[in-house]
C-alpha cells in the first residue's frame, strides 16, 4: 500500500537515511570504517548539530534565523583578536576566558537584536534575521579587515581538538547541550511555551503565555549556540577567515532541523532528531568530498537534498 | 464592494504617503549630493550610476512582484551570476541572441522557483534559498570557477557601455521600459490584480475563484528574468561574466521593494516607488563614494554589507510604524 509506505517513510525517513547513507559509504567509500573517519565526522558534525539545536527552538515557535552563519563569523572573528591582544598576552588565563565569554556574549546580543526585531516589533523572522545574514559578515570582515588570522594557540584551540576519552571535546559537547536543551523542551516551562507558541501563537497569548520573551528567548539561544560553533570552526582550524567562518551554516542547520523533524510551521522541537539531521547532512557533504565530487556540485545536491528533506516534511502535516 | 472601495482609498493614500515619502527622500539627497560634491551632476557620474544601478532596479522589480504574494526571492544574486555567465558564452552571437538568452535562463531558473512554492508546496524561503545555491553551483560549474570573458568584437558590449546622448546608458532605457510595462501589468490587468489579492489573503483569492498557481508562476518566473537582465547588463557592463558576483543583492532588492512601501507581509505594493528605493539605496552608496574620494571617511568593501543590512533596519523600523499606524486605521 503507498499510504503505509509514505508513512513509514516520513516517521523513520531520518534512521532510514542515515542506514541508507552508511551503507553505501561502506560499499563505495574508501576506508570510510576506519576510526579516522569517525573523527573527522564527529569533529566537523558538531558545528552544524550546535546550531542545528538552536535552529529547532526557533522553527518550533514558527520563526526562523537566518543569521546562524553570520554571527558564528562575528563570534570567530573577534576570538582570535582578544586572545592575541597584548591584554591576553599578559594575562593568558584571563586572555582565554575573555576569548571565550566576549564573543558568545556578543553573539547574544545579535540574538537579542534578532529577538526584539522578531517579537516586540512583529517584523517577520526571515526578513529581521536576514539583516544579519549579510551586515553580520561584514561586520566580522570590517574587525579583522577582512585578514586570514592564524594563531597557535593550543589553550583555545582545545575547543576543537581536544579530546576526553579518546572522543573530540565538541562531540561530548553537543551531547551536553542536547541532553540540557532535551530536558528544557521537555521538562520545563519555558520549553512548553516554546512549543505553545508555535503551536497556536493566539491560543498561548490568551493563555498568558509572555509570547515576546518566549519568542526573544529564542533567538538568544541560537545566536548563543551559533557564536560557540563559530569557536569551534575557529579552534578546528588554528585559522579564522571572517568570510568563510559558517558560510552557509543557515542552510545546513535548517535542513538538519527539517530533516530530524521539525514542522516548519511550529509546534515541534525533535532535538535528538536535530542532531540526527545534522548527522546525515554531514554525511552526504563527507560522501561527496570523499569520492570526489566538485564543491560546486556538491552545492547542487545539497541544495537538491533540502528541497526534498522539506517535500517529505510537507506530506508529513497531511 | 464596499469592502473593496475603502481598501482602494486607504490603499491609495496610504501609498502615496509613504511612496511620496520616498521621492522626497530622493530629491533632498541628490540637492545635497549636486551642493556638496563637484562631479555629482555631471554627466559621467549621472551615466555611470544609472548604468550600475539600473541591475538593482530591475532585480527589485521582479522582487516587489514576488513579495507583493507574501513570498520572497532569495536567489536573485545567484541568477545574476548565473546569467551573467551564460551570456559571455552567447557573447559571440551579439546582443540580439544573448539579451533574450539571458533573460530565458533568467526565467528557466524562475520557473524551477515557480514549481518548488507551487507544485511542491515548499515554503519561498526555502525554494529559493536552493536554488540560490543550486544557481551558484551552476554558475560556477559552467564556467569551471573562472571569469569568463566576453567576446569584444560583437555588439555585446556596446548595450552595457554605451549611452544614448552621453547620459542615458542603454540598460537604464531598458529597464525602465520595463518598469513602465511591469506598472500597467500591475495597476490595469487582471494578473496583477490577483498578485495584489494573494498578498491580501491566499485561500480568499482562491475561493474567488481567481488564478493563485498562474499568477504565482508569473511572479517568480518574472524575478528570474528580471536577474537574467541584470546578469546580461553585468556582463556586458563590465565585459565578463562573473560566477561569484551577486552575492548579498537580494538583500539591496529587499530593502530597495521595502523602502517603496511594499509591504513584506504582501499586498500592497507599487512599482514606482520601488524603482525609487532602488534609486535611493544606489544613491547612498554613490555618496559615500564621494566622501571617500574626499577623504572625510574610508569605507571598505567589507563596510558596503555592513552598510546594506544597515539600511534595510531603518527601513524595516519605518514600516513597521507604518504597517502599525494602518492595523489601527483598520481597527
Amino acid at each position: 500500500m503507498p499510504g503505509f509506505d509514505t508513512k513509514m517513510l516520513t516517521k523513520h525517513g531520518g534512521l532510514i537515511a542515515l542506514a541508507v547513507l552508511l551503507l553505501i559509504n561502506i560499499a563505495i567509500t574508501p576506508n570510510f570504517l576506519q576510526l579516522q573517519t569517525l573523527f573527522v565526522n564527529i569533529s566537523q558534525v558538531a558545528t552544524i548539530a550546535i546550531v542545528a539545536v538552536g535552529m529547532t527552538l526557533v522553527i518550533a515557535t514558527a520563526g526562523i534565523d537566518l543569521s546562524v552563519g553570520a554571527v558564528m563569523a562575528v563570534a570567530g572573528a573577534l576570538a582570535p583578536l582578544i586572545f592575541l591582544s597584548e591584554f591576553a598576552q599578559a594575562y593568558p588565563t584571563l586572555g582565554l576566558a575573555a576569548s571565550i565569554v566576549v564573543p558568545i556574549l556578543v553573539a547574544l546580543l545579535c540574538g537579542l537584536f534578532n529577538g526584539v526585531l522578531v517579537a516586540y516589533l512583529g517584523v517577520q523572522p526571515i526578513i529581521a534575521t536576514l539583516i544579519f545574514f549579510i551586515s553580520g559578515r561584514g561586520i566580522a570582515q570590517v574587525l579583522t579587515n577582512g585578514n586570514l588570522q592564524t594563531f597557535s594557540h593550543p589553550g583555545f584551540s582545545y575547543l576543537g581538538t581536544g579530546k576526553i576519552l579518546g572522543l573530540p571535546f565538541q562531540g561530548w559537547l553537543v551531547l551536553v547541550i542536547a541532553i540540557v536543551f532535551f530536558y528544557i523542551v521537555n521538562r520545563t516551562m519555558f520549553g512548553r511555551r516554546i512549543l505553545a507558541v508555535g503551536g497556536n501563537e493566539k491560543a498561548a497569548k490568551l493563555t498568558g503565555t509572555p509570547v515576546r520573551r518566549v519568542k526573544t528567548g529564542v533567538y538568544v539561544i541560537s545566536a548563543g549556540l551559533s557564536g560557540i560553533a563559530g569557536l569551534i570552526v575557529v579552534a578546528i582550524n588554528s585559522a579564522s577567515d571572517a568570510a568563510r567562518i559558517g558560510n552557509l551554516m543557515e542552510l545546513d542547520a535548517i535542513a538538519s532541523a527539517v530533516v530530524g523533524g521539525t514542522l516548519l510551521m511550529g509546534g515541534k522541537a525533535p532535538i535528538f532528531g536535530a542532531v540526527l539531521g545534522a548527522v546525515i547532512i554531514q554525511l552526504v557533504k563527507y560522501t561527496l568530498l570523499a569520492n570526489g565530487v566538485a564543491d560546486e556540485v556538491a552545492l547542487i545536491a545539497k541544495a537538491g537534498i533540502i528541497v526534498l528533506a522539506v517535500y517529505v516534511q510537507q506530506g508529513r502535516k497531511e | 464592494m464596499l469592502d473593496q472601495n475603502t481598501f482602494d482609498l486607504r490603499r491609495y493614500i496610504q501609498g502615496n504617503g509613504q511612496s511620496m515619502g520616498v521621492w522626497l527622500a530622493l530629491i533632498v539627497m541628490i540637492a545635497f549630493g549636486a551642493l556638496r560634491y563637484d562631479n555629482f551632476a555631471g554627466a559621467y557620474n549621472i551615466s555611470s550610476f544609472l548604468n550600475y544601478n539600473s541591475m538593482f532596479i530591475a532585480i527589485a522589480l521582479g522582487m516587489c512582484f514576488v513579495i507583493m504574494t507574501g513570498g520572497i526571492d532569495l536567489s536573485v544574486g545567484s541568477v545574476v551570476a548565473f546569467t551573467s555567465v551564460c551570456v559571455a558564452y552567447l557573447s559571440p552571437y551579439g546582443i540580439q541572441v544573448a539579451l533574450p538568452g539571458g533573460i530565458l535562463a533568467g526565467m528557466a531558473i524562475g520557473s524551477i522557483n515557480a514549481f518548488f512554492v507551487i507544485a511542491m508546496r515548499i515554503p519561498p524561503f526555502i525554494a529559493t534559498l536552493a536554488t540560490m545555491l543550486g544557481a551558484k553551483g551552476g554558475a560556477l560549474v559552467i564556467s569551471g570557477r573562472q571569469t569568463i570573458s566576453v567576446d569584444w568584437g560583437s555588439n555585446f558590449t556596446k548595450f552595457g557601455m554605451n549611452n544614448v546622448g552621453g547620459l542615458l546608458p542603454w540598460s537604464i532605457i531598458v529597464v525602465a521600459i520595463l518598469a513602465v510595462m511591469l506598472w500597467i501589468v500591475l495597476e490595469k490587468t487582471s494578473i496583477g490584480r490577483t498578485v495584489e489579492a494573494i498578498g491580501g489573503g491566499e485561500d480568499a483569492t482562491r475561493m474567488m475563484g481567481l488564478p493563485v498557481n498562474r499568477a504565482k508562476a508569473f511572479v517568480y518566473i518574472l524575478s528570474g528574468g528580471c536577474a537574467g537582465l541584470a546578469g546580461v547588463i553585468l556582463a556586458s557592463g563590465f565585459g565578463a561574466g562573473q560566477p561569484l558576483e551577486g552575492v548579498g543583492w537580494e538583500l539591496s532588492a529587499i530593502a530597495s521593494v521595502v523602502v517603496g512601501g511594499t509591504l513584506l507581509t504582501g499586498g500592497l505594493g507599487s512599482v514606482p516607488a520601488t524603482v525609487a528605493g532602488a534609486l535611493l539605496l544606489g544613491l547612498v552608496f554613490n555618496m559615500l563614494n564621494f566622501e571617500n574620494g574626499r577623504g572625510v571617511i574610508s569605507i571598505s568593501a567589507y563596510w558596503q554589507m555592513v552598510i546594506r543590512g544597515l539600511f534595510l533596519f531603518v527601513v524595516i523600523l519605518l514600516q513597521s510604524r507604518v504597517s502599525r499606524v494602518s492595523a489601527k486605521q483598520e481597527a
